[in-house]
């Protein structure tokens, strides 16, 4: 079985740009993450794509040959859907066909075009990843379901608004130098407590934002970068997957997400490596309660210790474990299908030393992404080494 | 009319709303006890296609709740609301805390099932009022 090398990365800017379509960001996206390779489009087998919403959003199915068409790819081209998890699980499925030997080079990305539905109609459309008749149908909302996470954590093990607080101020000052984040400014515990609320105990600070945004990674194969001389210093060691029931009514814990520990079991267990050996975190906060539920999931804090993590200096750039570097799907935003990959090329420029925090991670060997589709129905979660 | 907003009826959803106006709500249950809500082939925890309508108990306990106050446009004009996570024995329901004040509402609060009205739309959903 052959390994998985990153040999490139590619980002849009995520924010507002509700006029570009999601063809023209993804066309973008591609074309940074072939610049960063040096890898020749002709040497692309396939393009696995991530999207959740491009029928509401956009009208438009059937979205991998139109992107691969963007990308200038002539290649089989597969659109994948697993919700806020979407591009995650176009790169799982790449990844193993690179390593069972059917691939060679693999096109990876999502992209979603969002702000141009406006608020309440993306949060319409966000709310098709619960279920429609037990959910949705009673009036619950996307925030409204990790409200109900939120209100369970702190019944069941404590916390309260000004831990989760701290969690959105830690990824603000992340993203202040990343100028591809939506939010690159600071804010404050007062300004998180004194938001508007949206589904209480979260409050707008709380709520990462709605975005427009398109991500892309060129995946090779050792033998690939080995006989093409291609710079490719960061290899997908682990990938894992879970699932759990589709609506939140139906699940075993509502202040745990089993489906992120099975992620985070398989993926750790696929690389060799353990929760103790992880340098830093990339992690699916869409809310503030989100981190700390995938902070716990990964093993990385014990049940019920992730929520004050943050508000410890834990988990800040200078702490023992930095998270969402990024600064996170709450700051860089969240264009929904292409949060997962670009969680996996934050962490790969995190790890080369070109991204604009490495500092805070200047020996890190190894890290993790977790993504979450839904309220964690499904999660996939990636481990990302530098090669020796 | 239909709940449903393409206009089709849901076969087990709206069977379930309709027994529940009637005072009449159930769940499914397999020969192992897992209970589960319809419609089912099978149960979901274990693949037993054996399962039989037992009625929901009458008394539920609210587990979580939010106040929501971003809605769809479906729920516009009922915001703020609140929405609950109840359990009835061994199912747990989703649905709208009414006839309690937002700031009154607690985990362990009682509550029986009852389906009522969007503010909104007019169509049917599952509500929670205190028992
Ligand atoms: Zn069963």
């Amino acid at each position: 079985m052959t390994g998985v090398r990153v040999a490139g990365v590619g980002l849009t800017e995520f924010g507002e740009t509700p006029e570009r379509t999601g063809r023209d960001l993804f066309g973008t996206a591609a074309d940074r993450a072939f610049a960063d390779a040096g890898v020749p489009r002709a040497d692309v087998e396939s393009l696995r794509y991530g999207n959740f919403m491009g029928e509401l959003s956009e009208r438009q199915g059937h979205q991998g040959p139109l992107m691969a068409e963007a990308a200038g790819v002539r290649a089989p081209a597969t659109r994948y859907e697993s919700a806020c998890a979407s591009s995650s699980a176009a790169l799982r499925a790449a990844v193993r066909d690179v390593r069972n030997g059917e691939e060679e080079v693999v096109l990876v990305g999502g992209a979603e075009r969002m702000t141009n539905l406006g608020t309440a109609g993306a949060t319409e459309a966000l709310a098709i990843a619960a279920d429609e008749l037990w959910e949705v149908r009673a009036g619950m909302t996307f925030p409204g379901a990790y409200a109900l996470m939120a209100r369970a954590y702190f019944e069941e093990y404590g916390g309260d608004r000004e831990d989760l607080a701290a969690i959105a101020v830690k990824n603000h000052a992340n993203a202040v130098g990343n100028d591809l984040a939506q939010y690159q400014r600071e804010i404050t515990v007062a300004d998180v407590l004194d938001a508007p609320p949206v589904a209480e105990p979260l409050g707008l600070y709380d709520s990462c934002p709605i975005s427009d945004g398109a991500s892309a990674l060129v995946l090779v194969s050792d033998e690939y970068a080995e006989r093409t001389g291609v710079d490719a210093p960061v290899a997908v060691t682990g990938t894992g997957q879970g699932g759990d029931g589709m609506a939140l009514q139906d699940r075993d814990y509502l202040a745990r997400t089993p489906a992120a520990d099975e992620a985070a079991a398989e993926a750790y267990d696929d690389a060799g490596v353990g929760p103790g050996d992880v340098d830093f975190a990339e992690v699916h906060d869409c809310f503030t309660i989100a981190e700390a539920l995938a902070l716990e999931s990964l093993d990385l804090y014990e049940t019920g210790e992730a929520i004050g993590a943050a508000r410890r200096g834990e988990t800040t750039r200078d702490g023992e474990l930095p998270v969402n570097l990024s600064g996170g799907l709450k700051a860089k935003g969240h264009p929904v299908g292409a949060t997962g990959v670009s969680q996996v090329a934050e962490v790969t420029q995190l790890l080369r030393g070109d991204h604009v925090n490495s500092d805070a991670v200047a020996d890190a060997e190894v890290a993790v992404a977790h993504n979450a589709g839904g309220t964690v129905a499904s999660c996939i979660v990636h481990v990302l080494e530098v090669a020796a | 009319m239909s709940d449903d907003p393409t206009g089709a009826r849901d076969a087990g959803y709206d069977d379930f709303l309709d027994a529940a106006e009637a005072g009449e709500a159930y769940y499914l249950s397999c020969p192992e006890g897992h209970g589960s809500l319809p419609p089912r082939t099978v149960c979901p925890d274990c693949g037993d296609p054996d399962l039989a309508e037992e009625p929901l108990p009458a008394a539920g306990e609210v587990e979580t709740f939010t106040v929501a106050h971003v809605a769809t446009p479906a729920f516009a004009d009922d915001a703020p609301y609140v929405t609950a996570i109840a359990r009835f024995g061994p199912v747990r329901l989703t649905g709208q805390l009414r006839g309690v004040d937002p700031d009154e509402a607690e985990a362990g609060l009682p509550v029986e099932l009852a389906v009522e009205a969007s503010e909104t739309t007019g169509r049917r959903l599952l509500a929670f009022r205190p028992r």
